[in-house]
């Protein structure tokens, strides 16, 4: 019995870094959310187009080489470098903070005023582009990505539980980087926002727009900026997801994964973003874990829906969201 | 001249409130309905029936349904694959378990089933709003496709996890399997949709409709002029479901014939027809069918130019392909929020005036 119960143990605390990598999208979906009042459907595609340009610029691949070769008929493929790593990480976040500023030259700004159901198909529509435009310039195939992480289970890890339990924990080291990564993101944002002049009209935004502007804030500078903070998140989330298991076109289907995880844990909450994540991640694996035998397994395509489903149905704003005032 | 309502006089209230109360309109109603019935069925082919015509009719009636339920009744869904899954199973369940059931009852019955899980999951759209319930409808996606993928009864245990569908017959003629042909299949299609248009047209101008409609543009002011919102919402969603349900019926047993739920409707059907809803035109029974034509057509077009003309591989085609439809979204939303059937509206209003603009 004691085996079983480190077996489940071991399956939570997998779980538990599963959902840190949620909660790594979740977070840039908060963000944008705070911002904006925009609920973000393009997150996870970004997260794919982020790893995409990295693994792009660090094999010296020609952007549109697929496109240029169909229409002239040519065989061009990589410029014939490598970029460092080091180097290629700033000329993505470069390639983000274009795309962000595109994003809000062009769409945001002749949204001003819409509903948000109307922005948040926009965002539908930006997610559909962004995964063409993406597949187009780098090419749809399934690429590795490997920005130096540990790879590998720890080993140092299992020998501890081993002598302590009697029972060898597997887990793997990148998740445990993963999980460091994104303590230190979380952390930096909550300093960014509460002791930079940008993070506090960020926050003020956040708050409310029309009293923002009357203080002198760009509302369009701070737009471009959180689309920015967005996409640096999205690239943190691309590098991880991507050395996990390849860049491919499943990475942006973690961004359907993220959206229980926000209902769980309120859209406007950057705790209640992680906290979610880590229920939902915690979750979903003891639920496979114990009813596999009963219903079959892949459970873990909706339990997350149904668990925040079930949820909003008796907290509607979530664990930690704002309460949602109505008035006539 | 063509388009004038100089000389077109209505004596009776049933003659004013008419669908089409200008008589171009009218005539060229008819004569498309003419011409859909009694000369497109001779003419059909087997390459245009299955490329264009009959998804193009089967996506219109499920462009219909999320209309009624995101452009009348405000309420998003993203679950349109899911009830469509459900539709397309429990015409499979049906026509296996009574092999003498009618087909078009079959159909039916499966949009009545779909209503019902519909409800089921529409249930929580009282306590939750815009796209938090937009969310929430992903529970039904994936928790649907999840069950008809996992769950054997609903394959009725076939080995392959795949659902064909017999061959059923009406009048005589075989409409599924193998042996249909393009021109029954056809009309078998168009019946339905000409009978679910007339009735989504009828449903979205009587009281049901103008609840709907009041629950769309607030729902709380709705509550203190006397709509209930749970009424509303719930029948919205069954109406919704049903259209849905029998889009997804007619997909599997008289389109594919073969379904396997995981890679048919999965949550890109979902975006597809929420696609075409808002190309179309959000709260518009033609827009439906506009965006549904455009959807089907478009990449059908695209293909023929990009694949057979410049030889283009497939994956860059299909690339671009989603990268055009996601880019019309955003212009659509940006320009004309109302769809291409605003489009027709402002054009007609022109033609009514031309040549003098004033």
């Amino acid at each position: 019995m004691p085996d079983q119960f480190y077996y489940a143990l071991e399956v939570a605390l997998n779980g538990l870094t599963a959902g840190v990598m949620y909660a790594l999208v979740a977070l840039g979906f908060v963000l944008i959310f705070k911002a904006s009042g925009i609920f973000n459907f393009a997150q996870g595609v970004m997260a794919l187009f982020a790893a995409l340009t990295l693994v792009g610029l660090q094999d010296g691949q020609i952007p549109f080489s697929h496109l240029i070769n169909a229409i002239f008929g040519t065989e061009l493929h990589n410029f014939g470098w490598n970029m460092p790593t080091l180097l290629a990480i700033p000329a993505t976040m470069l390639v983000m903070v274009a795309f962000a500023w595109a994003v809000e030259r062009l769409i945001l700004r002749h949204l001003i005023n819409q509903e948000p159901i109307i922005l948040f198909m926009a965002t539908i529509g930006l997610a559909y582009f962004l995964e063409g435009f993406g597949d187009i310039m780098w090419g749809a195939e399934v690429k590795r990505l490997d920005v130096g992480l540990p790879q590998g289970m720890s080993g140092a890890l299992e020998e501890f539980t081993f002598q302590t339990f009697g029972y060898g924990f597997y887990l793997d080291r990148l998740d445990i980087w993963a999980a460091g990564i994104a303590a230190a993101l979380v952390v930096s944002l909550t300093l960014f926002s509460q002791y930079t002049k940008q993070g506090r009209a960020l926050r003020a935004v956040a708050d409310d727009h029309q009293a923002a502007l009357s203080v002198g804030i760009s509302l369009r500078a701070i737009w471009v900026l959180t689309w920015a903070i967005a996409g640096f998140v999205a690239l943190v989330a691309g590098i991880m997801w991507g050395s996990k298991s390849g860049v491919q076109f499943s990475l942006s289907l973690i961004a359907l994964k993220a959206l229980p995880v926000l209902m769980l844990g309120g859209f406007t909450s950057i705790p209640g973003a992680i906290v979610g994540g880590l229920m939902i991640g915690v979750g979903e694996k003891l639920f496979d874990f114990f009813l596999q035998p009963v219903i079959g397994g892949a459970t873990e395509n909706w339990f997350a829906y149904m668990l925040a489903l079930a949820f909003l149905v008796f907290r509607p704003q979530g664990l930690f969201g704002e309460k949602i005032i109505e008035r006539v | 001249m063509l388009y004038r309502e100089a000389g077109d006089f209505k004596s009776t209230y049933t003659a004013d409130n008419q669908t089409f109360p200008i008589k171009f309109d009218r005539n060229a109603y008819y004569l498309t309905m003419a011409v859909a019935f009694g000369v497109v069925p001779f003419i059909i082919n087997d390459y245009w029936a299955q490329a264009v015509v009959i998804p193009f009719l089967i996506y219109a009636i499920a462009a219909l349904g999320l209309n009624i339920l995101t452009g009348y009744c405000g309420q998003v869904s993203l679950g349109t694959g899911g009830f469509m899954a459900v539709g397309a199973y429990a015409a499979f369940k049906i026509m296996t378990a009574f092999p003498g059931l009618n087909i078009v009852l079959v159909i039916v019955m499966a949009g009545l089933v779909t209503a019902a899980v519909g409800v089921l999951f529409g249930l929580p759209s009282l306590r939750i709003k815009g796209f938090y319930l937009a969310v929430a409808t992903l529970a039904a996606q994936f928790f649907l496709v999840w069950l008809f993928t996992r769950v054997p009864w609903f394959f009725n245990f076939s080995a392959s996890g795949q659902i064909n569908a017999p061959t059923r017959t009406l009048l005589g003629v075989p409409v599924t399997g193998a042996t249909a042909s393009s021109a029954t299949v056809y009309l078998i299609c168009l019946f339905f949709v000409v009978a679910l248009a007339w009735l989504a047209r009828n449903l979205t101008r009587g009281t049901l409709g103008r609840s709907w409609m009041a629950v769309r543009d607030m729902d709380i002011a709705a509550e203190i002029i006397g709509v209930n919102p749970l009424k509303a919402k719930l029948t919205a969603f069954a109406v919704s479901s049903f259209y849905i349900g029998i889009s997804g019926a007619l997909l599997f047993t008289v389109y594919l014939g073969a379904v396997e739920a995981g890679e048919v409707f999965g949550i890109d059907k979902s975006f597809l027809v929420l696609f075409m809803v808002i190309i179309g035109g959000l709260g518009s029974i033609l827009g439906a069918f506009l965006g549904a034509f455009f959807l089907i057509v478009g990449p059908v077009l695209l293909k023929l130019l990009l694949v057979d003309n410049l030889g283009w591989p497939t994956d860059l085609a299909a690339h671009l392909e989603i990268m055009i439809i996601g880019a019309l979204i955003l212009i659509f939303l940006i320009a004309e929020p109302h769809g291409l059937a605003a489009l027709w509206r402002t054009i007609k209003e022109k033609l009514r005036l031309w040549p003098f603009p004033y």
